[in-house]
């Protein structure tokens, strides 16, 4: 039995101790917005907080992880689905599948609270999750508006 | 593929006849009409009461359900077949929500919904005027039932935004008030619905955003990986690495003893399945199963074989079909001045979807449902039904929105394989996940290819012959053989090339043409891949017309702009693209350009691209122009976010990835092995919209296939060498 911080509540979970977190939250928790894409940290699908910094849940065993971690996944990135990016995907109407996306949007998160202002190169170097189906121009575009950064990127190339 | 043709043959016994359900061809249904009640007991619509007409659902509260039979895989084609139908309807849009009908009430009600399959950029353009109509005739109905309810001539009563108003005596009523009384009455005859004109549009034709964004925001988006079931099980599955090979041994007893473990399974001759609480528990157990495979011929096959085996078609008279042929290009080639060969590569590639394959089966002795996400909710009812043992009616498909499905989701192999397993644990949900190695494994593979163009220039450097040999597997044959025509040919293999046609008419005109195809079939299972032979094609025309320009002295626009005077279409793309990026003015320092143009599905589609080759050969795309005339736009901002979607897919492909094989059976497994196109190497796209009117060309795929083509010619511009294989991180680049 491990116990586990995940989104500001206490969870004991029964598992393996090298089953990756992912998977616990997937299956022992039924927090299923966090993804599996790869499960080799190649994609970011299964991106998650923990204590603050991004984390590929895929690759992280449960043993590796502490009850007093605070672990953050989408579902509690805000109460409402309100967190300025998630605001901005939705202005900008950024996802297509979307099945990244949940992933995309904990990765943009951390990047505006290491970087409240972000350049297109802080936003090259951050924004390493996979989008098969190809919304980059759409996550940059909205990160500049969650930003409030009013640069020419920022506005994109939107018709 | 001949598992194919037998369920084809079987299914047909049982009064449901499938043709080309691996493509989304459409099933032929002969009815099964016993099934009716229990489908409709079984349904998750509210499909009695305020249901006027086929596509339209009014609740009290007047908000309109639309229903949508094709499939939401990020395309976008839920919310602009919504739009549509909202068009005619005259209803509230920000009133409108959509649901999918179930396969299974399709099948019962007639197919009331028509075709389901969601694949060839079909989902708007192929369903547009049905589904207009659907809307046209539910907002005659809901004035009807105003009208009658008002003892007034129905011609004097007028609708806004969902609210009908009588003006002589000042009287408002909304849809939900009518809706009852609306859907008791006849549907309109669809001959007799006039569709409004495009250029009327209020709702179609506008960048709305899309109905199904907020719920990918928070996590509550359910995709059938996510769908939990009570007392669900979960299923990891390994099928074998070699295509072809059989099972032949493997060890259950450590798998078993392993913690969640409750059923080792073997499903069909192939694969071998474990069944556990949860996936990863199962998913472990599974590799340490040492399975032993019975190998046969094809474990002997490689990359190189495969080469070899279709360089021989390069010559070839046996098993070529010709697609395009005009006057004689061998002997015009053979006396000109001038003669140019070149012989291209391209690898076979994976769809590899964000989300894999995977599927939730319960099955009972007389009743089998799945859940799943699937380009064609019809071929998976078929599948669900022959893996059953069941007839249709006795099987339903939850259809889910796709974590991406690009082709690969058109074919129903994850339908089988879940049924396969759950059919050995009666009436226990069983939700098999592939993994991601798995699903590369498993693909249906854009096919490989090779082809060698040759063209000849008089001495004035005018092209007077132009042949092209393609010699690759022919998707058709091995996926849905009944799709061949008579003489064999697969039609699909000359996307874009075609002398005529409204899917993919060759834009430019030769005196002396001959395309052909040596079709080559390997064991390795093809499929239709985002843009599917268009992107092969496309970068072997367009390449090469770059290469005999050069030597003709003449500039790349210049030289297509004389072979396309009898193609307008497809020039005024091209002459779009070419100004935006300002062809013939001299490109920012330290940039190359290229162009290309093609036309695929319906719609013409040019780009620009403009790039910079480091001294160490790395190059990067700085910008791309493109411009697509679908014919009509349904929503600009969605159409937008498919141009740069595809960009993303084509261009990966090219720069990157390319699956390879060894010993018979796949290797590249993961994304590091197959690396995608990320943030850092995508480009600035510009997109224009032309829509020209007149005719309704898909948008999901087309513009795939001039991306790629666009950027190497911008890269040919640099170095002078032309590029013959691919993906081009197998090049090494230099600048001139
Ligand atoms: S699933 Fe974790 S990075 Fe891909
Ligand atoms: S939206 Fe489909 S993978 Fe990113």
């Amino acid at each position: 039995m491990a116990r586990l911080n995940v989104n500001g509540r206490t969870r004991e979970v029964e598992a393996a101790p090298d089953t990756p977190l992912l998977w616990v939250l997937r299956e022992q928790i039924g927090l299923t917005g966090t993804k599996y894409g790869c499960g080799i940290a190649q994609c970011g699908a299964c991106s998650v907080h923990i204590n603050g910094a991004l984390q590929r849940s895929c690759s992280i065993p449960l043993s590796s992880v502490k009850a007093t971690d605070r672990i953050v996944t989408i579902e509690g990135l805000s109460a409402r689905g309100d967190h300025p990016v998630q605001r901005a995907w939705l202005a900008l109407d950024v996802p297509q599948c979307g099945y990244c996306q949940t992933g995309q949007i904990m990765a943009a998160a951390a990047l505006l609270k290491s970087k409240p202002k972000p350049t297109d190169a802080d936003i090259d170097a951050a924004m390493t999750n996979i989008c098969r189906c190809g919304t980059y121009s759409r996550i940059r575009a909205a990160i500049h508006t969650a930003a409030g950064n009013t640069s020419a990127s920022a506005a994109g190339k939107k018709a | 593929m001949t598992a194919r043709t037998a369920t084809a043959t079987r299914l047909s016994r049982r009064t449901f006849l499938i043709s080309g359900a691996a493509t989304g061809g459409g099933l032929a249904l002969g009815l099964h009409v016993g099934g009716l009640k229990e489908a409709l007991a079984q349904s998750v619509l509210g499909t009695t009461g305020n249901e006027v007409g086929a596509w339209v659902f009014i609740r009290p509260n007047d908000e309109v359900v639309v229903r949508i039979a094709r499939s939401e895989m990020g395309q976008g084609t839920l919310t602009g077949l919504a739009q549509l139908v909202a068009e005619e309807l005259e209803c509230d849009w920000k009133k409108v929500r959509t649901e999918y009908p179930t396969p299974g009430q399709n099948l019962a009600r007639n197919r009331l919904w028509g075709d389901m399959s969601t694949g060839g950029s079909r989902g708007i353009r192929q369903s547009q005027e049905y589904v207009r109509k659907g809307g046209a005739a539910a907002r005659m109905m809901l004035l009807q039932a105003a009208a009658d309810q008002w003892k007034v001539p129905v011609a004097e009563v007028k609708v806004a935004n969902g609210v009908i108003t009588h003006a002589a005596t000042n009287r408002r009523l909304t849809y939900g008030k009518v809706a009852a009384a609306a859907a008791k009455l006849p549907v309109p005859d669809s001959k007799a619905i006039t569709l409004k004109d495009p250029k009327s549009w209020k709702i179609a034709g506008r960048s709305e955003k899309r109905l199904d964004t907020a719920d990918k925001l928070t996590g509550k988006q359910v995709f059938a990986i996510d769908v939990k079931l009570p007392g669900m099980l979960n299923a990891s599955i390994m099928d074998a690495p070699v295509f072809g090979a059989k099972v032949k041994s493997y060890e259950e007893a450590k798998a078993r003893a392993m913690p969640g473990v409750r059923h080792v399974v073997k499903v069909g001759d192939t694969a071998v399945a474990v069944v556990a609480d949860t996936w990863w528990q199962a998913n472990a157990a599974l590799k340490v199963l040492n399975i032993a495979w019975e190998e046969g011929a094809n474990d002997k096959v490689s990359s190189q074989s495969i080469a070899e085996f279709l360089k021989q078609g390069l010559d070839a008279t046996e098993g070529v079909f010709v697609g395009n042929t005009v006057g004689d290009a061998g002997q015009a080639i053979a006396g000109a001045a001038r003669k140019l060969e070149a012989v291209y590569f391209s690898p076979y590639q994976n769809h590899a979807t964000m989300e894999p394959m995977n599927c939730v089966a319960k099955w009972t002795a007389d009743r089998c449902e799945v859940w799943v996400a699937s380009q064609n909710g019809e071929a998976s009812l078929a599948a669900c039904a022959e893996a059953a043992g069941l007839p249709p009616s006795k099987c339903e498909v939850y259809k889910y929105h796709l974590g991406g499905g690009f082709g690969r989701r058109g074919f129903q192999d994850y339908t089988t394989k879940a049924v396969l397993v759950a059919k050995q644990i009666p009436g226990v949900p069983i939700k098999v996940i592939w993994s991601r190695e798995e699903d590369m494994r498993q693909g249906r593979f854009r096919p490989v290819g090779i082809c060698r163009m040759s063209a000849g220039l008089d001495d004035k450097g005018e092209l007077v012959g132009l042949a092209m040999r393609i010699s690759a597997p022919s998707i058709l044959a091995a996926v849905a053989p009944a799709r061949l025509d008579a003489n064999g040919r697969d039609s699909i293999a000359f996307q874009g090339l075609n002398p005529q046609g409204p899917e993919g008419q060759l834009g430019y005109t030769v005196p002396n043409l001959l395309i052909d195809h040596a079709m080559r079939n390997t064991h390795v299972p093809p499929g239709f891949w985002r843009g599917v032979n268009n992107n092969q094609n496309a970068i072997w025309l367009e390449c090469f017309l770059d290469e005999v320009a050069k030597a003709a002295g003449k500039d790349p626009l210049e030289f297509r702009r004389k072979l396309m005077g009898n193609h307008p279409k497809h020039l005024a793309v091209l002459n779009a693209v070419a100004d935006k990026i300002g062809w013939g003015t001299p490109p920012p320092a330290g940039l190359t350009r290229g162009i290309a143009q093609h036309m695929g599905y319906g719609s013409y589609v040019a780009a620009a691209a403009e790039v910079r080759l480091s001294d160490r050969g790395r190059v990067k795309i700085e910008r791309l122009v493109m411009s697509t005339d679908c014919g009509h736009v349904v929503n600009p901002q969605q159409v937008i976010a498919q141009v740069e979607g595809s960009v993303a897919y084509g261009l990966g492909a090219m720069l990157y990835q390319e699956c390879t094989v060894s010993g018979g059976r796949m290797v590249e497994e993961n994304f590091d092995s197959y690396p995608m196109m990320l943030m850092e190497d995508f480009p600035k796209i510009e997109t224009i919209l032309a829509p020209s009117g007149g005719f309704w060309g898909g948008v999901g795929e087309p513009t795939i296939c001039v991306a790629a083509p666009a950027v190497l010619n911008a890269i040919y511009a640099a170095t002078g060498q032309g590029i013959y294989t691919l993906p081009l991180k197998n090049v090494r680049l230099q600048r001139a």
